[in-house]
């Protein structure tokens, strides 16, 4: 139970973990992380990478969206320009795996900021439908420069090495893609303790003010553009080491769709929004899988109605949590907290 | 006539034809988002299920397609009534991103139904349209293309007169103009966003069956409405003039482009469009400029 808050400096009240129960579940968390991998089976150790991947691409978007209140719907381009930069050093430079993945998020930095550029001059939907436009015209580009990005076959990448160590079995990418992730939510986590990520919520909140305030709107604009295309780069870069195969189809608008979904059920603005609803967003088509198994001697050909069900289902998703829970997951896990906080003795 | 020119007339009338579907789907962004400043992506699935309610009543029940046809547009029409009273109506005043990602939502469940319904592979609707080609002097035009122009016409015009005669369309651009001064004037506003909301998805849904007669229809043609999209936004959101034009040019435009450059420039050059357009007049060219105070 927790009384008071007794700090004495402002490092203390911007600390990530300011109470013990926090650091303690942390603990547990991380503990967890790293026992997943000997506890599931390969089809399970697949989701988790995948989720992982996911949970780079939404925190991305999150601090893009969720904390700079631009929106952006071409998120899936990023990947892609990442996911590309990737195969590309990998199959004709040979280069290290994790130079190729810097590259990769720089790359998809140097895009973000190109399609940023009209952030300053639209805004809101306008701005949203500006990326759509940047997203296909990036599609476009994909198909047809084909000396780079090998046309409409796309690049095969070969299997992850480190250190002449092939990673190529689920239980061996986990121990690559969950430790980048870590580090990466981290990062957003810590950027806003800082001036720029202050900057960014000033922005979201009233972007004129801000600029009254002294925060030069096109750079951090820009600036916001690019850590979070950056994140989306790391993200598609894990991707194509990861999925082994990079094509113009990989990241199409309904990927952007589900980042932003995925943002907007788990929380958006809130870093642990990002994760929860990557984490939901990805597990919930499996559940469904599952249920309709479940209902499969039940119903004739259940089988063929899984893909439509999802569809809907994830559509659904999205209203269900607009309408009735805007803050999404993250209010949810706020108010368990707050349940708790004062436990055994008032509920 | 020379053929080259007589060739070029051709792709430009078929463009022209398609550009009049164009803005009628854009009519239905634009009626909407006047009243209700919601942008409605959904327009598109709308557009889709259109289509697909005119197979399921003429192919199905074995209604002609004059029957079938009033009840398909009466269909979206009632769905954007009920889509309107049970979701729109409470999210309205929130952050219109949050509005706008309720309409994706529900076009991803309009899909998935669709596809729960009729399944996924693509149907041609039932011949309603007779398929002998019309000359224009010496150009041939697809009479499909034809009717629907004329159609998409036709229904535009009618619109734009009822803006401008008929009571609800006055009471529909007071309402777009201050709503408080709406309300304060005796207008029922809340009344007017279920019209506008019925009556420019049931405009969509009429575009769908057109476009299905031409194209057929697929769980996945709600994509042509992200081309209406491109419209209502070079055109200026709030303009039915502008979704008219607009529509005209972009059909022509992407006529042109899949003929001169190939099908797979179409994308391309209409995206292109719409960052231009953006990056030069952010709010249309019909478009009226929102100045905004703090």
């Amino acid at each position: 139970m927790i009384i008071g808050t007794a700090k004495e400096s402002y490092r203390a009240d911007e600390a990530l973990l300011t109470t013990q129960p926090q650091r303690v579940w942390m603990a547990i968390f991380l503990a967890a992380l790293v026992a997943l991998p000997f506890a599931l089976n390969d089809y399970w150790l697949y989701l988790a990478c995948l989720v992982a991947i996911n949970v780079t691409a939404a925190t991305g978007l999150n601090i893009l969206t969720g904390f700079t209140g631009l929106v952006s719907l071409g998120h899936a381009a990023f990947m892609a320009v990442g996911a590309y930069t990737v195969a590309w050093a990998e199959t004709r430079l040979g280069t290290p795996f994790f130079i190729n993945l810097i590259a990769g998020g720089l790359v998809a930095a140097a895009f973000g900021i190109l399609v940023g550029l009209p952030s300053l001059r639209v805004k809101g939907l306008y701005l949203a439908i500006a990326t759509i436009a940047a997203s296909f015209i990036l599609h476009f580009c994909f198909i047809h420069f084909d000396g780079i990005t090998g046309g409409a076959t796309g690049i095969n990448v070969p299997p992850l090495s480190i250190f002449g160590i092939e990673l190529a079995t689920y239980f061996r990418l986990y121990w690559v893609i969950m430790p980048i992730t870590a580090v990466m939510v981290l990062g957003a986590a810590n950027l806003f303790r800082t001036r720029i990520g202050r900057a960014f919520i000033a922005i979201r909140d009233r972007d004129i003010s801000a600029e009254v305030l002294g925060i030069p709107l096109l750079r951090y604009k820009l600036m916001s553009f690019s850590i979070a295309s950056f994140y989306a780069g790391m993200a598609g870069g894990l991707w194509a080491y990861f999925f082994r195969v990079v094509t113009p189809e990989s990241f199409p608008l309904l990927t952007s769709i589900f980042l932003l979904a995925a943002i907007i059920v788990g929380g958006m603005g809130a870093i642990i929004g990002g994760i929860a609803g990557a984490i939901f967003m990805t597990l919930a088509p499996e559940l469904l899988r599952f249920g309709m198994e479940w209902i499969s001697p039940l119903v004739p050909n259940a089988g063929a109605l899984l893909s439509p069900v999802r569809t809907v289902v994830f559509g659904a998703l999205i209203v269900g949590f607009l309408i009735f829970e805007p803050q999404g997951l993250a209010e949810i896990i706020q108010r368990i907290r707050r349940y708790f906080r004062l436990w055994p003795f008032r509920t | 006539m020379s053929g080259d020119l007589l060739f070029f007339i051709e792709i430009s009338l078929a463009g022209l034809g398609s550009g009049a579907l164009l803005a009628l789907t854009a009519l239905a962004f634009v009626l909407i988002y006047k009243a209700t400043r919601v942008v409605n992506l959904a327009v598109s699935e709308v557009l889709m299920l259109g289509g697909y309610l005119f197979f399921a009543f003429a192919a199905g029940l074995g209604l002609s397609a004059w029957v079938a046809l009033p009840l398909s547009i009466l269909g979206g029409g009632l769905l954007g009534g009920i889509v309107e009273r049970g979701v729109i109506r409470p999210m309205l005043g929130e952050n219109p991103i949050s509005v706008f990602m309720v309409t994706v939502g529900l076009g991803s469940i309009l899909v998935g139904m669709a596809e729960l319904i009729w399944g996924a592979e693509p149907k041609s609707l039932p011949a309603f349209i007779s398929t002998t080609p019309l000359f224009l002097g010496e150009a041939y035009v697809s009479r499909k293309i034809a009717v629907a122009f004329v159609v998409a016409g036709v229904t535009i015009s009618v619109f734009l007169a009822l803006f401008r005669f008929w009571r609800g369309g006055v009471a529909l651009r007071a309402t777009a103009t201050d709503q408080a001064a709406a309300y304060s004037c005796g207008i029922n506003v809340p009344g007017v966003f279920s019209v506008a909301w019925i009556v420019g998805c049931a405009t969509a849904a009429g575009a769908g069956v057109l476009l299905g007669a031409i194209g057929g229809i697929s769980t996945t043609m709600g994509v042509f409405g992200l081309s209406a999209l491109v419209v209502v936004i070079v055109g200026g959101l709030d303009s039915i003039l502008g979704a008219l034009i607009g529509g005209l040019a972009l059909g022509l435009i992407q006529s042109w482009a899949s003929t001169y450059l190939g099908g797979e420039y179409t994308s391309v050059v209409t995206f292109g469009l719409l960052i231009v357009a953006m990056m030069i007049r952010p709010y249309g060219l019909f478009g009226t400029h929102e100045i905004e105070r703090l």
